[in-house]
This record gives structure tokens, sequence and C-alpha cells, in this order.
């Protein structure tokens, strides 16, 4: 285990301690180290009193949750319908490109994570990127390098 | 504070106004979502910058306030200065100096950044003047743009509270009820159900304790309207909550919102705070023996989430799966109790339709569908953003008077509303009204509100598979005719646009779509066919055109499509060159490019960055 877990039981006392809490202790678990490890998983299993396979379950069935370790810099390109239809393909297939490395994954160094998400509601802003929780509206295809640059 | 009766309520408006008119001059900066994804925040920055260095008489740093979406997104970041309401559009930081000069120490107005009306070309004041603004009817957003989305005491102003005092002090929880049945509101989120119905039978259920929820899990992707309610005018929504608890007799509620909103957490976190300490959350609410708590439950990023069971169980902890509603969840929801679940909207529309009277409230829109209806127009439309308009005002009114008409003149092809679950109505459907009923009959619906404008370059086989896919990304997986069979509508949809379907494949789609309507527990496997169903319903010779002729007419699905340069056209600038990424494209500088169509992958890069038009799609 090479994740600093120190701040775990603090993340879980937060909430009372019953199985009502896990999606909520999740998402803090998450906030602080951007994946869910495994250690952390199986310590929450415990406090909530909930089995392992269904804090499994929850995790993987809500998109808000990784299993893995995360890059420093999240891209997120919103897929939306209005995004789809105003290109955000191209931007995804030329972000998937230049980074080598497919919608979802991590770079092997750790920098960049990709991700899709199904609309972030900034639909007249259309196609939307955005980089570190920084919102990019109206992204262009030409725009993407510009975007890694600065992101 | 907290305030104890009606009159210290009004005391407290009074005062409110009192601040607000002491310094009449008010900077509003839009921080919707649109705006902010412009660059909104530096603005308010500045503005707090060197309003605090200028320090102009009859002016206070407090009057310059962060405003939830004002509406027109296409033409943010928004600045408006009240009370003249002069409406400054695409402001940037650079701006803010000559407004606060020009608008703030003096009266006058700087003209380069007035909205100019396309048709006319002249340039307007007020935002009140504006089409796009001038033709809405607003009740659900009849705050935003107006207050700061952070300050309880601008809601005050705004007569915020003044329908939860009404029904705490001078009406039963029935008489609230009738008054919302009379109203005729009926469930924002899509499915139209009655409210009033809805909280009748929530009341009646024996079984205690009683549960409010508000939805605010807007998952459908193209809406955005909950989004900006929760940011801008969260008071409204829990005053909504508030009433409709003291109705069915609750004590606890919860408002489920989506993680991708981070903002709307954080300002509803805030309102909720502000409200407890004002005394209109929390033990003996407004000096009554009633009271009533709230609770925040950030949803996980699921669509099936927005369910109503499903959503019930999110908030307790556990995967999002849908039950079967044989007993429906007013009757055994969170946690198996009488639980009563609206939409954000629904909420925000309830202390009007208090103060007012459900009667009042009833003269707006049609018989059946009473109110009005907020709605996220976005896509290939002029003027994208935020409208709200009578039921009843049809889909040309929205897209042409409001939305300006299709972006670029090209021509209209198709409205899409609903979401995943809606449907696609084209041009001989324009003149329809919107209601809940008429877009039902018509193959689509009125969902959420999100409205997509499509032009002749978006291609309804390509929607249709885009949506398949989404559907089967989001199927909760419990049905196995939701799970497995629209993973086979979206292959034989690949098929189609890939050109290597036949015409029987879609007969199969048509039989595979009605049995796994009949076969789904939940919306979202019963209404998941209708992306396919509606494009088919309207647009068949597109479908036939891939499969006959192997061609897509709006040029979009890449296997039966390829990109060319016209080499009159193109002067050799090399911005295709650097885009391409699989190097298919060669050329000198100053001398027209050719495309290797080999090496391309039609990702259409090229054609996107092209200023001269060079790129044709064949």
């Amino acid at each position: 285990m090479n994740q600093d877990l120190r701040k775990l039981p603090k993340i879980i006392d937060h909430y009372p301690r019953k199985a009502e809490s896990l999606i909520a202790v999740l998402q803090d678990i998450q906030k602080e180290y951007h994946y869910l490890p495994s250690e952390a998983l199986k310590q929450t299993a415990t406090a909530l009193d909930v089995p392992l396979s269904k804090v499994l379950s929850v995790s993987t069935f809500y998109n808000a949750f990784s299993l893995y370790p995360r890059g420093e810099r999240v891209i997120r390109i919103c897929v939306g319908t209005t995004c789809h239809i105003r290109g955000a393909r191209q931007i995804q297939e030329q972000l998937e490109n230049r980074l080598n490395i497919k919608a979802g994954q991590t770079t092997p160094d750790l920098k960049y994570t990709l991700e899709v998400v199904n609309c972030v509601g900034a639909c007249a802003m259309a196609p939307v990127v955005i980089v570190n929780g920084k919102y990019y509206g109206s992204v262009k295809v030409s725009d993407v390098k510009k975007l890694l640059r600065r992101g | 504070m907290r305030v104890q009766t009606p009159q210290d309520l009004q005391n407290l408006r009074r005062q409110c106004l009192a601040e607000q008119e002491k310094f009449p001059k008010r900077v509003l900066v839009c921080c919707g979502p649109g705006c902010l994804a412009n660059g909104a925040a530096k603005i308010v920055e500045e503005f707090r910058r060197l309003l605090k260095k200028k320090r102009i008489k009859d002016f206070s740093v407090k009057a310059l306030k962060e405003t939830g979406c004002h509406g027109l997104c296409q033409q943010g970041p928004l600045v408006v200065i009240e009370p003249r309401g002069i409406f400054y559009t695409k402001v940037k930081v650079k701006h803010v100096e000559e407004i606060i000069e020009r608008s703030i120490r003096n009266d006058e107005i700087v003209t380069d950044l007035l909205y100019t009306d396309p048709k006319t070309n002249r340039t307007i004041e007020s935002y009140a003047d504006i089409d796009f603004y001038s033709r809405q009817h607003r009740i659900a957003l009849r705050n935003l743009g107006k207050i700061s989305q952070y300050s309880i005491r601008d809601y005050i102003t705004r007569d915020g509270y003044q329908a939860l005092a009404k029904a705490l002090t001078i009406m039963t929880p029935d008489q609230v009820i009738e008054e919302v049945t009379t109203s005729g509101l009926r469930g924002r989120g899509g499915a139209g159900f009655s409210t009033g119905r809805k909280w009748a039978t929530c009341r009646k259920a024996e079984e205690q304790p009683h549960y409010v929820i508000c939805n605010g899990d807007e998952g459908d992707p193209g809406a955005f309207m909950d989004r900006a309610i929760m940011e801008g005018d969260p008071h409204s929504v829990l005053e909504g909550m508030i009433i409709c608890a003291f109705a069915v007799g609750s004590q606890d509620g919860y408002i489920y919102v989506r993680e991708e909103y981070p903002l709307a957490v954080q300002n509803l976190q805030l309102a909720v705070d502000q409200a407890n300490e004002y005394g209109f959350l929390g033990e003996n609410i407004l000096g009554t023996n009633f009271s009533f708590n709230i609770k925040i439950s950030r949803g996980g990023g699921a669509f099936v989430c927005g369910e109503s069971s499903a959503l019930m169980k999110s908030v307790a902890g556990q995967v999002g799966e849908p039950r079967a509603k044989y007993v429906r969840s007013v009757l055994k929801g969170l946690f198996d109790k009488p639980t009563v679940l609206n939409n954000v909207e629904s909420f925000a529309n309830v202390p009007v339709v208090i103060s007012e009277g459900g009667k009042q409230f009833a003269t707006v829109g049609t018989s059946k569908s009473t109110g009005t209806k907020a709605f996220s127009l976005v896509g290939k439309v002029c003027n994208t953003g935020l409208i709200e308009v009578p039921m009843g005002t049809t889909l040309r009114e929205i897209i042409y008077d409001i939305g300006g008409g299709i972006h670029n003149d090209r021509p209209f092809k198709a409205v899409q509303t609903g979401g995943p679950s809606g449907g696609c109505l084209p041009e001989s459907k324009l003149d329809l009204p919107v209601d809940f009923d008429t877009l039902t009959e018509a193959g689509s619906m009125m969902g959420s509100g999100g409205m997509i404008v499509l032009d002749d370059h978006t291609c309804v086989v390509d929607l249709a598979k885009y949506f398949l896919s989404f559907l089967v990304e989001e199927s909760c997986g419990k049905c196995i005719p939701c799970r497995e069979g629209l993973y086979q509508l979206h292959r034989l949809a690949v098929n189609i646009s890939e050109g290597t379907a036949t015409e029987e494949d879609l007969e199969k789609m048509e039989k595979l779509s009605e049995m796994i309507v009949i076969g789904s527990l939940c919306g979202l496997g019963k209404s998941g066919p209708n992306p396919f169903l509606s494009t088919i319903r309207y647009f068949r010779d597109e479908y036939l055109a891939h499969i006959r002729d192997k061609h897509c007419p709006a040029g979009v699905c890449r296997e039966l499509i390829r990109y060319e340069v016209i080499p009159e056209k193109c002067d050799g600038c090399m911005a295709c060159i650097s885009t391409c990424v699989v190097e298919a494209i060669t050329g000198k500088k100053g001398e027209p490019h050719i495309i290797d169509q080999d090496k391309c992958d039609k990702c259409g890069a090229c054609y996107a960055v092209c200023n001269r038009d060079a790129i044709k799609v064949i």
C-alpha cells in the first residue's frame, strides 16, 4: 500500500456509522485521493458494517467513483447531447490521440486522466471541456493543443 | 436571528428593502454555468477590486451581486446595471473599468457592449426589451439573474418566504393541498403527474414518518434548468419543500443533487444553513409548532437515479436500481415510508401557487397543462440559453421568436425534446403547442425541459445511435429486455450508420423496441427505444439512404463519407495539417493541400478548423 491513508478515519467519522452513509463516505474518499484505494474500501466496509461486496458494488455502479489512481490533471469532456452535435467526439479523439490514451484512462506517468461525462449542464456553451474543475466553453478542435499546454 | 412571526418577516423584508434602496445602483454579474465557462468569475473579481479602490459616492460594494443564470448564455458573460436594467453582453475583464466609470459613477451607457438586435441592427439598452426576454413568462425562474445567489436577504426582498408564512399561519395542510390541486400544477420532471394528488395521497398515508425529497438529479443530457434554479435561486426550492412538508406532515427532507453540479450542492447547503439561521427550517418554524429539516444528498453520477425508486435507494446509500412499482413510492418510498418526490422546478413553482392562489396560477398555460415550463434551449439555434414560457407556446415561437432561428441560417431539421427518453420532431410539427399531452401524442415528450435544435448537419441515425449508446451504458442491468435489448438495438443502429444493415434490420428493430417497452420495469427501459422509434417515424428516408444508398445525407456517419480539399478555395494555411493527428494531409505553405484517403480516419478535425470552407464532405 503506497497511499497515505491517515486521513481515512476522519473521513469516515464525519458521517453516522450506518449503511446509509456509504455513498457520502466514498465520495469524500474519492475527493481526497482522486480514487478509491482498495484498503480504504476494506476499512469503510468494516466501519459502516457493510459487506465488502456491497461496497464494491456501489463503487462500480456510480460513475463518480474510480478504482484506479487518476492523473494530476483530470480532463473531462462533456459528451451530452448538445456537445455531441456540436463536435464533442472530435475533441475527444483529438485529446485521445494527443495523450495517447482512451477516455477513461490515465497516462502512464500519472499526469493526465481523460474522462467523458454525460452532460455538465453548460449546454449553451457546447462543446465543453473541464480541466481540473475549470470550464472551457465553445471549445474548437484547434483549441486542444492550447488546452493541454495550459492545463 | 430566527423569524418568529409573519409580522417579523414583514419587518425583515422592509429592512432588507431599505438596505437595498439606500444604494439604488446595483451591478449584477451573471455567474450561471454558461457565463462561468466564459470567464465571469474573473469579471466579478475585477469589479470587486476596482470598486473597492475607487470608492464611488452613493455606491456600496455590497451592491455587486453574483447572480444565477440570467438566460441569454449565448451573449455571455452578462452584466446588468440596475435599476435601469442596462444589459451588457460579452463583457471582458478589460471592459470593467469603463462600465464602472460610465454606468456606475455616471449615468451613461457603454453602447459597444449593448445587445444588437439581429433583425433591425439596432442596439437595445434593457434586457426587458429584447425579444429573447420579452416573449418569456417567468415563474419558476422569477428570481434568476435578479438576486445574489448567496443571499437569503435578497430572496426576502423578492417576497421570499411570504408564501410559507401564509401557509403556516392562515392555512391548514388540507387547504394547502387544495390550493396546489386547484392550480393544476403537474410534475415538471417530465412525468407530468398532478402534484396536488401526490401530496394528498402522502398526507393520507397512515404509516409514519413521511419524507419529502427534491429530485435534483438532472440527468438528461442537454438540460440545465434545474441546475440553474438550484444554483441561482436555491431558497425558492427550499420554500416549496417546506410548504410541501407542512402539507403532507413531514419532518425530514432530502435534496438529491447530482455530483456533476458541485456549485449547486454548495449553494443549496449555504441556503439550508441560512434558512436554519433565520428560522425557516429547524424546530418551530416561524414560531409555530411545525418543524422540518433538510439534508443534501449527493448523487453518484448514474442516470437511472433520476427514477424515483432508484433515487430513494441511492439516498439510502445503496446501488440505484429501480423496483417494480405495484405500490407507488408515495406510499412506500424512502426507507419504505410514504414519500413525496418532486422535481426542482415543481418545488420552485409552489410558493407562487400559494401566494397568488391556485386559480390565478391556472390562468397561465393551457387547461390541462397549467403554468409555465422552463427549457434549456440549445443546439444549433442562435440564442442558446435558459427560457421559460407559458404552456401551449408553439415550438416555432420558441425556436424562431425567442431562439432567433437556426444558427448560421441553416435549414431547420428537427427539435429533440425529453432527453434520451424523448424524441425528435420535424418541421411539420413546429406549430404544435408545447404541453405534456401534445408532445407525447406526437411521439416525443416534454421531459424535464431539454430542447435541442438540430440543423441539416445533424444525422438522425447518428443521434439515435448516440442516445442508445448512452442508455446502454446507463441501464442498471436489472431487466434483461432493457439491458440486452438496448444493446442489440444500438448494435443494429451502428450497422446502419456503417452502411452494413439491411431493410429487414429496420423491422427487427421495430419489433425489438416493442419488446423492450413491454418488458422493462422503469421509465428508462420503457422509453429506451424512443430515440429510434421517434426518428424512424419522421425520418425513415434518412435511414433508408444509409441502408440502400450507403449515403449519410447530413455528412456525419464516418463509414459513408470522405473529406476532400477544394483546391480553388484552399490557400495553403496549413491549419488542417497541424490538426490532423493521423498525418493524412500533405502540402506546402501557400499551395493547396491534399488528403490521403487511405490514411484519413474521417475525424473531421480538418473540416472544423478550416476557415475558408475549403474542405468538403462527400
